[in-house]
Parts: structure tokens; sequence; C-alpha cells
């Protein structure tokens, strides 16, 4: 694995390999020495074009406890918000010596961009591409269904995972399509027919638009954050109605199996598609999320450039 | 400054082999074995002899746009791929919208003068859709403009386009729409499909396509008037032309060379040289072009070659720049496509890309058939050897040839202007 630029890359083997690499580091970062030596020395750059928050710190705490220095490249106050092309920043960062180049950006496809290109040579890992992939995120998203609900499997099969909200939009969406059916879970997309996209009915997946008929069923939910300016662009006529159909709620979630699980990518819109009793329930697994993407990111860098090294070895 | 050549051994777009001689700027001869003393010859035992080619849809970039391409540089590769007429778009800057920008245009063409530069003029003032440009004066002035378009953007509003249709009758002139319903295609980056789903690239419907052509044909229909659909990329589209041609609407269509050959599925690389606008559609898509092509649906191939400097391609797909180069390969696809798949033979071909877009520019002295007294106007090409595509070696100053790498049946051998050899290939 030389990059990681979207789940399809990936084969099952791989991925059920980050995950286990994950469950690894996760087990060193319980410890009382949180920091491993394994990457000193390198250099990786968290280069967001896009403001992410929380993705950023995550990538930027995985790198660090695997002891990396990590320089942070932000759009606001860099040459990217002064216009500076993509090319000329990724030259820059080549010139600098970064091994790995974690990249959010606001254009589908910007990951590939750089990977492609002759323009530097470092590892490319896709931290979020427009509307395309974010694949750390479904790589945490199916460590934390695996570590509830696989009962000691391996994969995921059995397990029947809806996805609710924008699908159109969100790259969230079609990396845990991927990857969450490569591990053998069944899928069911809910979600208004506007906000699903033309062509949808080529992914491996089911489609609803009644999400009262699929909540039942289902082992985890997934609610997809939900732009304001998505009602503007007419994909729905307004918050109350999109809340009413589309939304988690207390009454949703007594619907559930007593088993099943309550997840958000966040950051979440309390009030619109998750209520505060949804976010905040026991079902809710939505800070473990946050802190298993530290494990299942330090996975991602440790695979990516420390090769075949044992994890917890010094050089 | 006039020469003799003699082009010998031949085949003629009917299939029949012949030498054929040039004086004074015309064929003067046309028969099986011609001697000509002292004549320039051109050894075309292995090529077939076709009318200088005519572009309807060149965008040439000059005025304003100079780094991409000028009216030299674009003649150069022109001639390269076979053309003795380009016809030249009007998105430049300033716009081609008076007689001023047109005449500019059509002298650099004749001052150049590798082949004839015949400048479109815009439809509507600045390409904004909301007055009309000076059409009169472009009629009338010595570009002798016929073809009218705001190509890159469509003439929307309904009632802008009626005027137009309406208003170049008045010296038989023809408005050739880029059908786009900028209301569905806000912000698209591809073909709206299967690809566009799992790529996260916005999608641009088919139906943005033939909306604007079902309203177009109707209006034309409506008017009485000439309607010439740009670019046309969609199986419906398709149905739409069939239709109106078989209810008698004076309507012609073209289908550039990458519509022939490519499509969405190359998206998938993110690279941008194969972003353009309409978008490369599927290969349901293609193959319903190749039929519509063939049956004479779609009249005409038309390259919309669209250079762009590097910088507008060398980024991230949404920010880059819609188009590709196309004259100097355009030849060659429609071999590897149309006639090496045996759905046309070269006398359609003559049809497809000399004769019939000559006709709906209303251009007399050019797509005509190579006879004694015609004007010398020939692209003698081989349509067997093969040539890979090198960026770094086109005639365009800009390098966004999607056909990169791609191996192409068939070269120029030499292209004739008026009589004089303007390329000849094996030298470049």
């Amino acid at each position: 694995m030389r990059h990681l630029l979207s789940i399809s890359d990936l084969s099952k083997v791989e991925a059920l390999q980050i995950l286990d690499t994950a469950e690894e580091l996760a087990r060193v970062s319980d410890g009382p020495m949180k920091k491993l030596p394994t990457l000193r020395g390198r250099t990786i750059v968290n280069l967001f074009a896009e403001d992410s928050t929380r993705t950023r710190i995550s990538f930027e705490a995985a790198a660090k406890r695997l002891s990396a220095d990590v320089i942070n490249f932000s759009a606001k106050g860099s040459s990217v918000s002064k216009g500076e092309s993509l090319k000329d920043t990724a030259q820059t960062l080549q010139a600098m010596g970064a091994d790995a180049v974690i990249i959010r950006h606001s254009a589908s496809g910007a990951a590939q961009r750089l990977a492609d290109s002759q323009w530097m040579t470092g590892s490319v890992v896709n931290a979020g591409d427009g509307t395309h992939e974010h694949p750390s995120q479904a790589l945490l998203d199916a460590f934390t269904i695996r570590r509830h609900l696989a009962h000691g499997g391996d994969d995921l099969t059995g397990l029947h995972v809806a996805i609710v909200g924008d699908v159109l939009h969100s790259r969230v969406a079609r990396s845990n399509v991927l990857l969450l059916t490569k591990l053998g879970a069944q899928v069911t997309l809910v979600a208004p027919p506007t906000l699903l996209p033309v062509g949808v009915e080529s992914w491996p997946v089911k489609v609803s638009y009644d999400f009262d008929s699929v909540i039942e069923s289902v082992d985890a939910v997934m609610m997809l954050r939900i732009q304001m300016e998505r009602m503007t662009e007419l994909f729905f006529p307004n918050a109350r109605e999109y809340s009413r159909y589309f939304g988690l709620n207390k009454d949703r979630l007594k619907k559930m199996k007593p088993t099943a699980i309550v997840m958000h990518p966040g950051p979440m819109n309390r009030g619109l598609e998750i209520t505060a009793d949804s976010a905040d329930s026991a079902r809710s697994v939505i800070l473990e999320q946050v802190t298993n993407g530290v494990s299942v990111r330090m996975a991602i860098l440790y695979l990516l450039l420390a090769g075949s090294q044992e994890i917890g070895a010094s050089e | 400054m006039s020469s003799t050549i003699l082009i010998s051994g031949g085949t003629l777009p009917d299939g029949k082999k012949s030498d054929l001689l040039i004086k004074d700027g015309k064929i003067a001869e046309v028969s099986s074995k011609i001697s000509a003393e002292g004549a320039r010859i051109i050894d075309a035992s292995k090529s077939v002899l076709l009318p200088g080619l005519v572009d309807l849809h060149t965008h040439l970039r000059e005025p304003g746009k100079e780094d991409a391409e000028t009216v030299e540089s674009g003649s150069q590769a022109g001639v390269k791929g076979g053309f003795t007429v380009l016809s030249a778009m009007a998105n430049t800057s300033p716009v081609a919208d008076t007689a001023g920008v047109v005449e500019q245009v059509y002298r650099l063409g004749q001052s150049t003068g590798l082949l004839d530069v015949f400048p479109i003029g815009a439809v509507t003032r600045g390409l904004e859709g909301e007055h009309l440009a000076e059409i009169g004066a472009m009629a009338d002035s010595v570009a002798r403009v016929r073809v009218f378009s705001d190509d890159g953007h469509c003439v929307f509003d309904p009632l802008v386009m009626r005027r137009a249709l309406e208003y170049v009758k008045k010296f038989n002139g023809v408005i050739a729409q880029h059908a786009q319903e900028p209301r569905l295609t806000q912000g698209s980056q591809m073909n709206e499909g299967i690809v566009s789903s799992q790529l996260g690239l916005k999608g641009w419907p088919a139906i943005a396509e033939e909306a604007i052509i079902a309203r177009d044909v109707l209006l034309a229909d409506h008017v009485q008037a000439r309607l010439h659909i740009c670019h046309l990329t969609t199986a419906g589209g398709v149905e739409i032309i069939r239709w109106a041609k078989a209810r008698g609407i004076k309507v012609t269509a073209e289908v550039t060379p990458h519509h022939l050959l490519l499509t969405d599925e190359l998206a998938r690389s993110y690279d941008p040289v194969f972003k353009v606008n309409p978008p490369l559609r599927t290969e349901a898509d293609v193959m319903a072009l190749r039929e519509a092509l063939a049956d004479g649906t779609i009249d005409i191939v038309a390259t919309d070659h669209a250079p762009h400097p590097a910088e507008t391609k060398e980024c991230e797909w949404q920010e880059a720049s819609f188009g590709m180069l196309g004259l100097e390969t355009a030849l060659s696809i429609v071999n590897k496509t149309m006639v090496e798949t045996g759905l046309i033979n070269w006398a359609t071909v003559a049809e497809r890309m000399s004769y019939a877009p000559a006709r709906i520019g209303l251009y007399e002295n050019h797509g005509q058939e190579l006879k004694v007294g015609a004007p010398a106007h020939i692209a003698v090409m081989d349509p067997t050897s093969l040539f890979r595509v090198d960026r770094d070696l086109v005639a365009s100053r800009s390098r966004n040839t999607p056909f990169h790498g791609m191996e192409l049946p068939g070269q120029i051998v030499a292209t004739i202007f008026n009589g004089e050899v303007v390329f000849e290939g094996g030298r470049s």
C-alpha cells in the first residue's frame, strides 16, 4: 500500500489488516506509554485545503503518537487560499521533504490527482475529497461496528447498516458503501430521492425512501450531516419536514433492535438529522468513533510508512 | 507564385485510382496517367484524396488568449489535420460580436495564408444571452459571416433564440446552438450517470442537452429558419434530430471526433484532459452517434478544437477548463471509428467533413468535388499508416489532447490550399 485514496483500491484482506493493526495500536494507546517511536524522523504534512478541525486533529494525534513530525498546512492563512495551485503546493511540500501528505480538499479527486501526478513522491492519504470519498472515516466506522457487533467475527457478514441522509453529497457514504459491503454487511441507503445520485442503482446497496420501514431491521444506523444550504438548492422543503421523515428521534430509537447502535461522522446538527436525546442515548457510539479514529489513522500511517516493522520496535 | 503539382496514384473518394494535376490554384486534370514536366510530385499511391476538410467549430483564442492559441498556430494545426477551412468561434476577448472583431480574425487568417479562417459571429452581445449582437454588420463585413453562435453558452432565452433564428433569414444565415439547459447544469462537471455517482462529480444530464434541442427544432420549424446543433452527444438528441428531419425541419447537427471515441469512464482518472463541454457520455451514446453520422441524421463532424494553457488542466478536475484539442487528430479518429468499422466509406467522409460543413456555412469556394476546374483544396491521407499521438509534438500552442499516447490510423501526407502545398507530412 503506497497511498490511501479510495476504498476501492483496498482488497478485503488489506482492509482487515488495517482494522486488525488498529486494534493492536488501540491497546498501546490504552496503556501508560501512548507514544511509539515507529515514525521518528518522518515528516507528515496535513494539507487541509478545506476546513475540518476534527479530521485534522485526529490525523495529527495519530501521527504524533507514532513520533512523526507533523506540519499543518491549512487553507486559512496559507498560500492555498491565495490562489496557489495544487501543483505548486505539492511541489513545495516535496521540496521540503514530506514523506506523506494527508489531504483534505473540496474538489473530488484532488487526492488522486496528487498521487498520480509527478508533483511529489510521498504517500498520499485522502482525508476527504469533495463529494467523492473519505476512506479513513469508513475504516473507523467499520472498526467501530466490528467492535460492537461482530461478536469476535473477522468481518461484518450478516450485519445490516442503514446510511441515512444526504447521500448525494456525502463522501462518508461513498466510502462506507464500498467498505461495509466489501466486509460482508448489507447496506441500505435511506434518503429523499433528491439526495440520492442518479446512478445509485449501480451501487451494491438497497435504497429506501422510508426510514420507518428500515429502522427495525438495522444493526447500525449511520446518520449523515445535512447542510442547511441544501434547502435553498431545493433538495427538500424545510428543516422540519426533513427531520420528520429522515431524522433520528426518540420514536425511531425505540423501534431499533436492542443491540443496534447509532453513529454519526460529526459534526452533528442536533435537532436536524439527529435529536439530542438520540445523540446522547446509550445506543450512541459517536464519541467512540472519534476515539477509534485515532487508532485507525495510526494504523493507516503505520502501514503506509513503516512497512513491515513490528509495532513497538525502535530503530 | 502559383505552382504546378502532380498528385500521383491517389484514390479518389469514390474509390477510383487517379492522378490529379493542379495548376493556377485549380484542379487542371484528373485522369489515370498524367505527365507534367517540372511539376512538384506528391506520391499518393497509398493515399486517399479528399476535398480539403472544413471545420465548422474551432476555437482559435485570438484575440485575447494568445497563450493558448493564435490564428497562426491554429492554422498550422488545421493544415496538419487536412483542413482548409476553420470556423473561428466567437468566444474570444473581446467577443466577436461586432464587425470590427470578425474582420480582425478574418484578416489574421488571410495574412497567415495557410487556410481560410471564417469567423463565426456571436448571437448575443458579449455572449450574455440578452441583446442581439451586430449580426447584420458582421454579415455585411469583409468576413461575410453566415454562422452565428454563442458557443460555450446556450442561447437559453426562448425569445432571444426565436428572434435570432428569424433575423438571420435575411441572408440565409444559421444559428449554431450550444444546447445546454443552464439550470440543469449548474456546476456540472461530467456526464450524469453511473460514473459520476461513484466519482462524486456533479452531473451534466443528457436531458439538459435534449430539452434545448427539442425546443429549438420546434422554434426553427415555427419560424422556418435554419438551425444547427453544435456537438451533439446523446442518443436522445439523435432521436430528436431524426424526428425533426423527418418532419422537414431545417436542422443540421454536428458530432465531434472525441464524442465518437471516448466515454465518461475516462473521468475515473480525474485527469482534466478528459473534461469537456458537453461531456464525454456513455458507450451507448457513442454507438448512437456513430450510427447517426453514418445514416446522415448527423450531418457533419466538427472538431470543437479547444486549446487551453497547461495551468488550466494541471489542476483539480473541478477547477479545470472544459475542452480538448481536435484539429490534428480529427480525420484519423473518423477513420478509426467510422471507416475502419465499415460504417462509412471515403465518399461519405468527404460529405461529412467537407461538402456538408461548407454548405451549412455557405463557404462557396470550399467543399467541392475533386473535378477539373474546382479550387484546389485537397487533403491527401494515408489511412493505413499508424502514428502515436504525442502532445509534445502538436502544432497547436496548447497540449491538451485527450488522445496522447494513443495509436491512431491515418496520417496526412499533404494538404493543399488554393493550389499550394501548405503542409507536407514526414517533415514536421
